[in-house]
Parts: C-alpha cells; sequence; structure tokens
C-alpha cells in the first residue's frame, strides 16, 4: 500500500485495457501483489460462506421452526413471520397500515428535506403537516380511527419519530446555546457552557436513565409523563448540547467584518443575528448537521436500555419468542440493514451536498 | 446587545435607560438567571417533596452499606459482602479496562484502515471502504447484540472450542488465551518499565544534541535493542525462569491462562470495530490533508520515504488528526456504557443494579456522570496537552 495519498477528487484516468488496468491497481510492486493475494485469498475465504448462509443455503419457506433449524444457512423464514412485530411493534395488527403510512410520511418529508429546489419557509409548513400527520395515524380517536396509545408503538415508526422529532426541537434549541456561548454577556455565556460541556461529557444513556428514574421525582406529585416522552426529552436535552457546538463552529468562522457591517447599518441583535449571522453561519455546518442527524439515528437504539418499544428493541423481542429460538442473528442482520439503508442514504447525500456546497471554496 | 455593549464608549452616562446596551444586557441576564434559578428551585423542592414522600434518605452513606450481589468479573477481589462503594469501584475499573485496551485496538486498526483505504491497490482500499461504510452506519448496541448473540449461542462450547491458533480457544464461555507465570515475570516487567524510561530519555537527549550540533542519532534502532535487551537482561537475572501457561480442558471448561468473558469480549470487539472505523476516516482525512507538494518537496531534498514519513507528513498530518481523535477516544469510553445491555459489569450496570436495590436514583446518576465527566475531562486534558506539543509553531 503506497503512501502516497491520492486525491480523492483525481479518479484514475481509465486505462486502455483491462491487463493494463490489472497491472497499475493490483500488481504494481511486489508489496501490491503480496497484499493483492492477500486480500484475495480473505475474500476467496469468507465471501462465498457469507453467501452460502445469507442466499444459497438460507431457508425462506419453511413454517416451523424446526423445519428451518435443519437448513444450513440463515432462516428467513423466521424473519418473514415475524416482520410485522420487527416493524410495528405490539401495535394492533390490523391497524398497522396507520404506522406504515406514518413511516412513509416522515421519510418523504425527509427526502423533501434533501432536495435543494425545496429548501424554503414552506419546508416548515411541509414539517408542521408531516408531524401532525404523524400524530393524527400514530395516536387516532379522530376521523373514525380508533385510539391507540402510545405504549403500544414499537419499531421502526418510533425509530423515526424519536430522530426526526429530536432533531427537529433539538435544532432550534441548539442555535440558542450556540448563540449564547458566544455572547457576551457572562451569566448567559457560562450557563449555555456548563449546559454544553456536561451534557457532552456524559453518555447518552446517562440522560436516558435520568429522564426514566429521575424525572419522576422532579415533577409535582401526581404529575406524570409517559415513557416515550421522557425518552424523546431526554434525546432533544442531549443533541442539542452537540448540535450546538456545530453551529458555534459555522458561528466562528464568520468574519468579523460580517457583524460590524450589520452594526453599521443599525440592526439590533435579533435582526443580525436572524438576517446576516444565522444565513451564513448555517450554511457552512450542514454537512456536520447531517452528520449529528445520523448519529442521532443510530443513538435512538438506546433507547432499548430504558425498555422502549423501538426497532432493536422489536428484533429482541421477536427473538424471544420461545417457538423460534436462536434466530436472533438473522433478526439482528435484518434491522442492521434496516438502519444500514437510512444511514448509507444520508451520509452519501451529506457528501454530494457537501461538494456542491464547498464549490468555489476549494483550493 | 452584545456588539453594542462591547462599542459603547467608555463615556457612557451613568443615567440607568432603557436604550443603554449595557443597562439592557444586565436586565437579560438577570431575567435568564432568575427564569433558571426558579426552574432549578422549583424541581428541587417538588424532588425534595417527592423523597420525603417516598420515604427515600438522600445522601451517599448508602455506599458504606453491604451491597449483597455478586459481580461477574472484576480487575479487583469483591465478593457480594463488599460495600455498594466498593462494587462501584469494581464498575469504574471494569469500564476503565475496556476502554483502554478498546482505545489501543480501535487506534492500531484503523490507522491500519485509514491507510488501506487510501492504498492505490484496488482491492485494498475498496475492501476497507467496504469495512468503513458497513460499521459506521449500523448502530452499536445492534453490533454488540449481534456479537454477543454470535459468541452465546453460535460458538461451540468448551469442548468443541475452536482454536484460530495453538493457545487460544474461542467458545460460547469466551475467549481463552495463554498467559505467562514463573518469578522472571516481574524482572521481564521491570526490565520493559526501565528500557521505556531510557528511550524516552534517549530520544529527549538525541532531540537536544541535534538541535544543537545537527548530528543525527539512531534513536529508533537504540530503542529497539533497548526494549529487547532489557526485558531479556531481566529474564536472565530472574533465573530464566518463566513458562506459558495454556488453557486446558479439564470436564466442562478450561483451566489456567487468562479468560475474556463473553460479555467482555463481545464489549470489545464491537467498540473496536465500531470505533476503528470512524478512527480510519480521522486517519485517512488526516493523511489527505498534507499537500502532495510536501511529499515532492521532501523528496526533493533527498530525504527517504520513511523520513518523509516521519519528519514531514506525520507532523503535519497529526495535528489535523488530533482533536477529531480526541473525540473519538471519548467516544468511545461513554459507548463503553452500552455494556449495561449485554451485561457487562461496566459503573453504569453496577450503579444502575445499586439503585434498584436502594432506590438512590439521585445519587447513582450523580456517581455516573461524576465517574464520566472525570475519565472525559482527563482525557481531553490529556490530548489537549499533546496537541498543544504537536501544535504548529508560528512565527
Amino acid at each position: 500500500m503506497s503512501a502516497i495519498p491520492a486525491s480523492p477528487e483525481l479518479a484514475p484516468r481509465p486505462p486502455a485495457n483491462k491487463v493494463a488496468w490489472l497491472k497499475e491497481n493490483l500488481f504494481s510492486s511486489p508489496l501490491n501483489i503480496l497484499l493483492t493475494v492477500l486480500v484475495a485469498w480473505l475474500l476467496i475465504m469468507s465471501v462465498p460462506a457469507m453467501l452460502d448462509w445469507l442466499f444459497f443455503d438460507a431457508d425462506f419457506t419453511s413454517d416451523t421452526a424446526q423445519e428451518c433449524r435443519k437448513a444450513e444457512g440463515a432462516c428467513w423464514a423466521f424473519i418473514a413471520e415475524k416482520h410485522r412485530l420487527i416493524l410495528f411493534g405490539v401495535y394492533p395488527y390490523d391497524e398497522q397500515w396507520r404506522p406504515l403510512l406514518a413511516s412513509i410520511i416522515l421519510v418523504l418529508a425527509l427526502v423533501c428535506s434533501a432536495i435543494r429546489r425545496f429548501w424554503s419557509a414552506w419546508l416548515l409548513v411541509l414539517w408542521t403537516v408531516a408531524l401532525v400527520a404523524v400524530a393524527v395515524l400514530m395516536w387516532g380517536g379522530v376521523f373514525g380511527l380508533s385510539y391507540v396509545e402510545n405504549d403500544r408503538w414499537g419499531g421502526l415508526p418510533v425509530t423515526l419519530i424519536l430522530s426526526t422529532f429530536g432533531i427537529a426541537f433539538a435544532f432550534p434549541l441548539g442555535v440558542l446555546l450556540a448563540l449564547g456561548r458566544r455572547s457576551n454577556m457572562p451569566a448567559i455565556k457560562s450557563l449555555c457552557v456548563v449546559y454544553i460541556e456536561l451534557i457532552r461529557g456524559v453518555p447518552l444513556i446517562s440522560l436516558l436513565f435520568m429522564s426514566s428514574v429521575m424525572l419522576p421525582l422532579f415533577l409535582p406529585e401526581g404529575f406524570s409523563i409517559d415513557k416515550l416522552l421522557r425518552a424523546q426529552i431526554a434525546i432533544i436535552l442531549f443533541a442539542a448540547a452537540y448540535i450546538a457546538e456545530t453551529v458555534r463552529g459555522g458561528l466562528q468562522s464568520i468574519p468579523k467584518g460580517q457583524y460590524e457591517g450589520a452594526d453599521s447599518l443599525g440592526l439590533t441583535y435579533w435582526q443580525q443575528t436572524r438576517l446576516i449571522i444565522l444565513p451564513q453561519a448555517l450554511k457552512v455546518v450542514i454537512p456536520p448537521l447531517v452528520g449529528i442527524f445520523i448519529a442521532l439515528f443510530k443513538d435512538t437504539s438506546l433507547v432499548v436500555i430504558i425498555g422502549i418499544f423501538d426497532l432493536t428493541q422489536a428484533a429482541k423481542a421477536a427473538i424471544a419468542d420461545a417457538a423460534w429460538r436462536g434466530f436472533s442473528v438473522e433478526a439482528y442482520v435484518f434491522i442492521a440493514v434496516i438502519y444500514f439503508i437510512f444511514c448509507y442514504a444520508i451520509s452519501r447525500y451529506s457528501q454530494a451536498l457537501e461538494r456542491h456546497l464547498d464549490k468555489g471554496y476549494q483550493r | 446587545m452584545t456588539k453594542q455593549s462591547t462599542s459603547a464608549s467608555p463615556s457612557r452616562s451613568r443615567r440607568l435607560s432603557w436604550n443603554d446596551p449595557a443597562t439592557r444586557a444586565l436586565l437579560y441576564q438577570v431575567l435568564v438567571v432568575g427564569i433558571v434559578g426558579f426552574v432549578v428551585w422549583y424541581l428541587v423542592s417538588n424532588t425534595l417533596h417527592n423523597l420525603s414522600v417516598r420515604n427515600i434518605s438522600t445522601g451517599f452513606g448508602f455506599l458504606g452499606r453491604e451491597a449483597g450481589f455478586a459481580i461477574g468479573e472484576s480487575p479487583i477481589s469483591y465478593t457480594p459482602a463488599d460495600t455498594y462503594g466498593r462494587a462501584v469501584w469494581v464498575g469504574l475499573l471494569n469500564t476503565l479496562r475496556v476502554s483502554v485496551v478498546g482505545i489501543v485496538l480501535a487506534t492500531l486498526l484503523g490507522t491500519l484502515i485509514g491507510v488501506a483505504r487510501l492504498s492505490k491497490n484496488w482491492l485494498v482500499s475498496g475492501v476497507a471502504s467496504v469495512y468503513v461504510e458497513v460499521m459506521r452506519n449500523i448502530p452499536l448496541l445492534l453490533q454488540l447484540f449481534f456479537w454477543y448473540a454470535i459468541i452465546t449461542e453460535n460458538m461451540p462450547g468448551p469442548r468443541q472450542a475452536l482454536t484460530p491458533l495453538p493457545g487460544v480457544f474461542l467458545s460460547n464461555r469466551g475467549l481463552k488465551l495463554p498467559s505467562l507465570q514463573g518469578d522472571a515475570l516481574d524482572w521481564i516487567l521491570g526490565g520493559l518499565a526501565l528500557a521505556i524510561v531510557l528511550v524516552i530519555l534517549v530520544a529527549h537527549w538525541a532531540r537536544k544534541r541535534q538541535a544543537a550540533t545537527g548530528q543525527i542519532f539512531p534513536v529508533g534502532s537504540v530503542s529497539i535493542a533497548l526494549l529487547l535487551a532489557l526485558p531479556l537482561a531481566g529474564w536472565v537475572a530472574g533465573g530464566a525462569e518463566l513458562s506459558v501457561n495454556v488453557p486446558v480442558l479439564k470436564g466442562f471448561n478450561f483451566v489456567g491462562g487468562i479468560t475474556l468473558s463473553p460479555e467482555f469480549s463481545a464489549l470489545l470487539l464491537g467498540l473496536v470495530i465500531y470505533t476503528s472505523a470512524f478512527v480510519a476516516e480521522v486517519v485517512r482525512s488526516g493523511i489527505q490533508a498534507v499537500g502532495k507538494g510536501q511529499w515532492e518537496a521532501a523528496e526533493a531534498l533527498g530525504l527517504s520515504r520513511g523520513r518523509t514519513l516521519r519528519l514531514v507528513v506525520l507532523p503535519q498530518a497529526l495535528r489535523v488528526i488530533v482533536p477529531p481523535m480526541t473525540s473519538q477516544y471519548l467516544n468511545l469510553t461513554k459507548n463503553s456504557s452500552l455494556a449495561v445491555a449485554i451485561g457487562y459489569p461496566d459503573i453504569v450496570s453496577v450503579v444502575n443494579t445499586t439503585l434498584n436495590q436502594t432506590g438512590q436514583a439521585i445519587e447513582g446518576i450523580l456517581i455516573i456522570m461524576a465517574a464520566y465527566l472525570t475519565v472525559s475531562l482527563s482525557i481531553s486534558i490529556f490530548m489537549n496537552w499533546y496537541n498543544k506539543r504537536i501544535a504548529l509553531v508560528e512565527r
């Protein structure tokens, strides 16, 4: 492996023919030949075995666990049997089109926010409509939909709700914290610094524990918040601190002249922040913010630990069925693929966005 | 209001006026502090009321009481008859153990993969890219469940244990490694410690001499010689007595050697694989941040490839690498708290058991937070010190 870094932007020129390509890319030096042989051997040892397990020796159709256990490979019949439980948890079976529709609405709203042509104030309206629609679909109780308590929600919609609502509410809070940290007022600045550093110094689990065991103590007697909302609050408070640090980076990248220009125009603090500073600062930090969203999406799996029925917990529930014992690897692979599709799609989008926004700034 | 207050002239009138930015700033701050103070007071008074209603006493007195629960693995001796305080200490040590080992292994693996991703070899860089993309886009918790399920459900029992290397046994009871034992062990460790101290001194002296005279001292080969020779001398001094304790199957389980429990193995495996994907990206971007011209200039000066890497590229790459690497180390340490999900007795898991038994929720959460803040802060301070050492010294 050559230590001279190839710039990622410069793709190697397409060689004239396949032999030349092989020679250049795989067999250019003794070390390279050794590496190629080593890696090829590793791949030959592992990839066919994995493919056999995943597809060729796998059982897709068995009706019972006994039949399925005879298969050499994976038992995808288990997933076929349990996919409704894994995706939607214990939501009433006949009503499961509702969480499905809610998930589709959330994904569509995310896709719309990703398209640059739609970046306008309308997005705010879109999100309000989407979130209200999701709430109506999930809870029901109106328009002839039967009421479903939120402790019966589960699976993919819970994961999507926790992460999208999390980012939606954490974002404004994070921006305020970032502005507070940059403020010249010592009391506000120190409050924000303490909050941000405290939250960033502890793991999300401790906040989730706090929300599940301490929040009930904080509230007046007889007043209680349900489990899902408590976890959602913990996630929002956690994400806000990370968003604040990212936004602060953007604020620091704004040259002083912009502030002075705004001052000389006679704009008030909030006017200059809203009209001059934030639009520029936020544009710089869009890629890292997308990164935070990916992290948040993955981190919602932690709510398993306080017993909330998200995608991961639903998979564990499916595994726990005594009749279908021993297929945990299949269940984990199944939801890993779901998580991967979401995270990989967002991260590819983030990279494309970064390239697009970077134009004109490249060296 | 922030900018105005700085630009206000020193000869500002002393009259309190709404038009005076300083007055407004003061008012806002009093308002915010007042609101925060009120909220805190409200929460605290609620909490005290709730605690008195539920008959829970406050304070850390419970730490001195007998814990009464067993802990699966512990680097120090611990029995259920010990106090809660000792149990929490065991948890903290377990957290530190998995974090330190995890940080070292993740750095090594991550650096290897980061460099592999930059390789011109299409196969090598392709495999490295797939590894990074897959591992960092699947939640760590899921990976932990996965590895734990693989180890406890899909591994054979001790009798049919897999032996990837001679003396190493992998079964559903965890990983068994051979260990060293014998009287000479202390001598060897002593020799190693002495060698490390000498290497640091020699490197320091060589740097000073090179700065003063320009003469280059072969620090690398001398260090290797010292690191090999002194433990060897220790081995001879200790009576050349050392044996390898290989785990042996006796009855239903292994005897001898070092055991890594299934929980520890799964946690370590998950943490290392997940974090190494991020470390690889950090290393890759760090190396890419060093311009190609630097390599060419070093070559033009006649430096060898190794020297170029060590004297020109690495110092510049490290400057880019260290800050994000610090946050990866912090993440790994904080992520080790996911141990609670697979039953490794880290501090979160031990404190969780404690607060379930005693009901001391607030104290428990405070202990967890204080422990992580201390560890995070220590890592930050160390890495900031290192960062300052390697930072660019500008005119």
